[in-house]
């Protein structure tokens, strides 16, 4: 059955989602979607370990051969992005509680987990499949899911925000199909391995000059890359608890996966970087996003939309190891994809928690908070040390890698920006901790330590960031293994 | 519209119409143009029009929600279990050729016709459940 792994991949989340619909009964359908993800998790990590030990597993669904059929293609790169979203979305479903306030009509909580378990089916979708229209078709199935999760957020503006992320995630996904249309125009073939090698012949034309705009600015709305991240802040602050958690640490992942994908395999590290200079652009766009995202962290009032502005920041660092162009600077990329997914979610699944205790998500109502919640406060403080960049925790590991990736490269303004901004951090996780362990709490109203229920998820995510600050050859050693890869493969 | 006498004399037999018409695009997929997908839309069509000519009401009565929410599962899951079928009995998924012991051709016959049937079934059903949300408002 192991030579099966890369469609049960995807077909075990598909055929869970419609089962959900079913299945109907609240707890049934929270154990069952726990399971599949566990299960999902299972399948990827032993893909993860058979490309480690024996190469690039290739599967032909329906029996047809590549170019014509659509093909399975794993390799290091996606085999750890695919083990990153099968992690969250294993640990994240637990939450369950989470899941109880997320929809206005009761008993309608089985299609919160049947929307869940469509939008993990997309993102593993587009992460394993080497069709290049696979990653489109993948890409509507989770945005399309993902904008039905945001708005079971509570609120009117939960769906305020919903139709905004629709707008905007719908012109991303257009931009992107555009793209493939072109590129399909130019060679005749949507495989992914096919592209590398009729693309070269072609890559002059302004068709594919075209395409490859479209396709950037296409993956870099759903990455919400700097200018392009009006969506994001507030679908994340409306979204329930456990969806911020989830979209946060993998849905701008996978988009981030995508991008390195068009750009290092497909159209490959001399036409990007040497004849477009892509980096020209993507640079300034990752310092301002590192700037504005974290000046803007600092003036929220709502930690939810704290923290989704911070993400805006975070991505810029991903997309700055991106544009170095280099294996070092792609290395910090891709390991700060999984620090930042780590961490990310966990955060957010500190803001679920006490939420679900008290009720409101706005900073003044944390006063106090570290007594009263100590173990939830703790899991903030963690988190929050390791958005900053502090050693022992995962923050640090791949800021070093970034900065060590700038500095090769001679950028020192840069490498000086990327710590400047760190500092920028400092100020807004300490706000939190300022306000949760040195102002009294409100009087009245006792607060008691959100359920281990919740606790258990928050933690092993909490906790992975410090594991990962310490053992950093599974995350570096597969990130840079990945790295390689990504450059041996390019023309 | 309930009192347009001619509204209501000319859709009946043209939902027949409609209806037939989908069966044929449904099963004419499999070795010409058409398929589960026009097929799909073509149905919720039909069921669409008896809804905005004889009332929301008649067409609950007709095509249940609770059946068209089970329609849209059943459908995704017919598919994928064509899928899951051709990998248990050893191929790769969606592979039809394995659904016939004796002549991979007939396995790709009934793989495909099972396969549009499902995208049939979900697509009709989506179209009729947007069609109830929009016009029920509440529902």
């Amino acid at each position: 059955m192991t030579q099966h792994f890369p469609a049960i991949q995807v077909v075990l989340p598909l055929v869970s989602a419609p089962l959900c619909l079913l299945l109907r009964n609240v707890h049934l359908v929270h154990t069952f979607a726990v399971g599949v993800a566990w299960g999902c998790l299972f399948v990827s990590g032993s893909l993860l370990k058979e490309v480690l030990t024996s190469g690039v597993i290739k599967y032909e669904l329906g029996g047809w051969a590549a170019p014509w059929g659509i093909e399975y293609r794993v390799d290091i790169a996606n085999a750890y992005v695919l083990v990153i979203v099968s992690t969250i979305a294993a640990v994240v479903l637990p939450f369950g509680r989470g899941a109880r306030d997320v929809t206005r009509v009761r008993g309608q909580e089985y299609l919160f987990y049947s929307a869940f378990l469509l939008c993990l089916t997309g993102l593993l979708g587009i992460t394993i499949t080497g069709d290049a229209f696979n990653v489109f078709v993948f890409l509507e199935i989770s945005s399309l899911s993902a904008y039905t999760l945001v708005a079971m957020g509570q609120g009117r503006r939960a769906l305020i925000a919903a139709y905004a992320y629709l707008v905007l995630g719908t012109i991303g996904g257009t931009f992107l199909l555009i793209g493939i249309g072109f590129m399909y125009e130019m060679t005749g073939t949507l495989n992914m391995e096919d592209l590398t090698a009729r693309l070269p012949p072609v890559m002059g034309t302004r068709t594919i000059m075209v395409s490859f705009a479209f396709i950037v600015i296409g993956t870099s709305i759903k990455l919400a890359v700097f200018p392009l991240h009006q969506w994001l802040p507030n679908a994340y602050t409306y979204a329930p608890g456990m969806v911020s958690a989830f979209l946060s640490a993998t849905a701008t992942k996978v988009s981030y996966y995508v991008l390195v994908r068009v750009l290092f395999t497909l159209f490959g590290v001399a036409f990007v970087f040497d004849t477009l200079h892509l980096h020209y652009l993507l640079v300034p766009f990752s310092l301002a996003a590192m700037f504005v995202g974290s000046l803007a962290a600092i003036h929220q009032d709502d930690i939810k939309r704290l923290l989704a502005y911070s993400s805006v920041a975070q991505i810029g660092y991903m997309t700055l190891g991106l544009s170095t162009g280099t294996v070092a600077g792609l290395t910090g990329g891709l390991v700060h994809l999984f620090n930042h997914a780590l961490m990310k979610g966990g955060l957010f699944l500190v803001v679920a928690c006490v939420g679900f205790k008290v009720g409101c998500n706005r900073i003044d109502s944390y006063a106090g908070l570290g007594r009263r919640m100590p173990l939830t406060m703790a899991a903030f403080v963690v988190g929050g040390l390791s958005l900053i960049g502090v050693p022992a925790t995962v923050g640090f590991v791949s800021k070093w890698y970034l900065i060590a990736a700038v500095l090769e490269q001679g950028w020192y303004l840069v490498a000086f920006l990327v710590l400047l901004s760190s500092l920028l951090a400092v100020v807004y996780v300490w706000r939190i901790v300022e306000i949760a362990y040195l102002k009294p709490p409100p009087e009245g109203r006792e607060i008691q330590e959100a359920p281990l229920s919740m606790l258990l998820p928050t933690w092993a995510l909490i906790g992975a960031t410090i594991y990962f600050g310490f053992a950093t050859d599974l995350t570096v050693g597969v990130a840079r293994a990945a790295a390689e890869q990504l450059f041996g493969h390019g023309p | 519209m309930h009192e347009n006498a001619i509204l209501r004399v000319v859709s009946k037999p043209l939902i027949i119409l409609i209806l037939l018409f989908a069966l044929y695009v449904q099963f004419h997929g499999d070795f010409g143009p058409g398929g589960g997908f026009q097929a799909g839309v073509i149905f919720a069509a039909a069921i669409i029009l008896y809804g905005l000519i004889f009332g929301l009401e008649e067409c609950r009565k007709v095509v249940p929600a609770a059946l068209v929410e089970v329609g849209c599962a059943l459908g995704v899951l017919l598919y994928a279990g064509v899928g899951i079928v051709s990998l248990l009995l050893g191929a790769n998924y969606l592979d039809y050729g394995a659904l016939s012991a004796h002549d991979p051709s007939h396995g790709q016959h009934l793989g495909i016709l099972l396969v549009e049937a499902g995208v049939g079934i979900t697509v009709t059903s989506a179209m009729t459940m947007i069609f109830y949300m929009f016009a029920g408002r509440a529902g």
